[in-house]
């Protein structure tokens, strides 16, 4: 097993710990590999697109063709994990609490719709407990957080939070708005032995 | 005029409520809603306070000005600005006293940008850090770029929900400053002089330091980190952590002189976890290319071919003139502005 992780920019260390100890919790043997270019992509069995800011990971992904390539192996059925930043940049709609349109690029592969910064800024940034339809109970990291407040077609929220939904699934992918890389290891397992391991 | 009236009202009182709904559902679209109390939501804890800086590994952060400013390092693929009222270049020039931007310019930068807006405290001025928190900014540098207000403590960064990056020059210093709170660390270097070499020395007195720490740690030789931290005046835990990790529990960012994309990737393979640009950008006379080939040659350090590119987006011929640390007077010098 294979899983990558976008290593552009953002927090790919935190992910990269968390898909190993996952793995040596699960007694698989598999590596982590860093996707930074097009060649990085062949003979993955997952990637996961980490936090950070999502307009320096699609400036950075839009140089060559890095982010096209990179949605046509979602599309072709590539499991996906994207967390925060991530779950922005697999989205269909999104928007900014403050300054409204971005006109940022995004993927473009997920039947979800997002508000970035939805919480407020980094002072509103918190920590909450989460309890996950079929994964458990987390401890949930919410950093200058977006929030996935629409899904449709086959989008299928895990958990609801106020207003919007934390973790949304569809086929081959999974967004999350919060940090799980953060503080468990137990969505990483999750999303090996029910997306990956499919 | 109908026999019912009041039913005719009635019906137009429904439509307007069904009006209010459809309203209230277009407003949640974009995100504005009537305030949700959040279940349970623990704001300012040590994970959200240490766990955002960790979101702009492998970034850049890039001093500014003005909305302008700022919203050229946002096209350029930026992770984040930080607001002040002179570039270090202009504080060397101008002397005097160097405060705290306005916060109205603060403000009308947090309104046009999406990217985490910092802004710098004079070391150990409460009062500006409190103002800072209260409209919002998301990081806070207590920077030896301005003037400090206390010449022996720095401000207590527990008592704060917005995450404090400090600067140091080596370990004992960045120690202190992580056990006062703060959440980010970055090096000092010597800022405002398109200098580079401060920073370098900055980052490898600090980690050869780590690395002797690590090596009596795996030795098991207690008694040195013992030493260490009773030299440094910090916690034995903090010491500990620090060598079984072989590097700082925070995330640590290059900052000081950095000019070209070629420093900034110097600056990560000395193992900077991001930059930090104040002058290099905005006293240059191609900023924006500059901004857009520093930002790349930052997330793609560890390939060269990247990083040629980058740099032959920017001319030497443009970057900023810079100062030579070594004809600068002792009491010139801002790095060794609190300790």
């Amino acid at each position: 097993m294979r899983i990558g992780v976008l290593a552009v920019q953002g927090d790919v260390e935190e992910h990269e710990y968390a898909v190993r100890r996952a793995m040596e919790r699960l007694g698989i043997n598999g590596d982590v590999v860093r996707v930074k270019r097009v060649e990085d992509l062949t003979g993955l069995s997952g990637i996961i697109i980490p936090g950070g800011e999502s307009t320096s990971i699609w400036r950075l992904t839009s140089r060559g063709n890095l982010m096209d390539k990179l949605r046509d192996e979602i599309t072709n059925g590539l499991p996906v994990m994207g967390t925060c930043a991530g779950a922005i940049f697999m989205a269909r709609e999104v928007r900014d609490r403050v300054v409204g349109e971005t006109g940022q690029g995004v993927l473009n592969v997920m039947d979800i719709s997002v508000v970035r910064n939805f919480y407020g800024r980094q002072r509103e940034s918190f920590e909450t407990t989460l309890n996950i339809e079929g994964i458990g109970t987390v401890r949930a990291v919410f950093i200058r957080a977006p929030a996935i407040v629409k899904y449709w077609g086959s989008a299928k929220p895990l958990v609801a939070y106020g207003d919007n939904y934390p973790v949304v699934i569809e086929n081959n992918m999974l967004a999350l708005t919060f940090h799980p890389e953060l503080t468990t290891t137990l969505i990483h397992e999750w999303f090996i032995m029910n997306l990956v391991k499919r | 005029m109908s026999i019912s009236p009041g039913l005719e009202y009635l019906d137009k009182l429904r439509d307007f409520l069904y009006g209010m709904l459809e309203f209230r559902d277009r407003l949640r679209e974009v995100g504005v809603q009537w305030p949700v109390k959040l279940p349970n939501a623990l704001p300012g804890t040590v994970n959200v306070k240490v766990g955002f800086p960790a979101m702009l590994r492998n970034g850049v952060i890039m001093d500014v000005t003005n909305v302008e400013q700022a919203q050229i390092a946002e096209e350029a693929g930026a992770v984040g600005v930080m607001v002040l009222d002179k570039l270090p270049y202009d504080v060397r020039k101008a002397g005097g006293v160097a405060r705290m931007a306005d916060l109205k310019v603060i403000e009308d930068v947090m309104n046009h940008i999406t990217i985490p807006v910092s802004a710098k405290v004079r070391i150990r001025h409460y009062y500006e850090a409190v103002l800072l928190e209260s409209i919002g900014v998301d990081l806070i540098d207590e920077s030896e770029v301005l003037t400090p207000v206390d010449e022996q403590h720095h401000i207590n960064k527990w008592m704060f929900r917005v995450p404090f990056v400090n600067g140091c020059r080596e370990l004992c210093e960045a120690l202190r400053r992580i056990s006062e709170g703060a959440s980010m660390i970055r090096s000092k270097g010597e800022a405002g002089t398109g200098n580079v070499s401060e920073a370098v020395k900055h980052f490898k007195v600090l980690n050869r330091a780590i690395q002797e720490l690590s090596s009596a740690y795996r030795e098991g030789d207690e008694e040195r980190l013992r030493d260490f931290a009773r030299q440094c005046q910090v916690p034995m835990e903090l010491v500990t952590l620090t060598a079984r990790l072989g590097r700082l529990p925070v995330i640590t960012f290059a900052a000081g002189g950095i000019a070209t994309p070629a420093d900034a990737a110097l600056m990560m393979w000395l193992g900077a976890d991001g930059v930090f640009v104040g002058s290099g950008i905005f006293k240059s006379q191609d900023p924006r290319q500059r901004a857009e080939a520093i930002v790349l040659a930052t997330a793609y350090w560890d390939d060269p071919e990247t990083v040629v590119e980058a740099q032959k987006m920017v001319s030497e011929k443009s970057a900023m003139v810079g100062i030579d640390v070594r004809t600068l007077k002792p009491e010139e010098l801002l790095q060794t502005r609190g300790v």
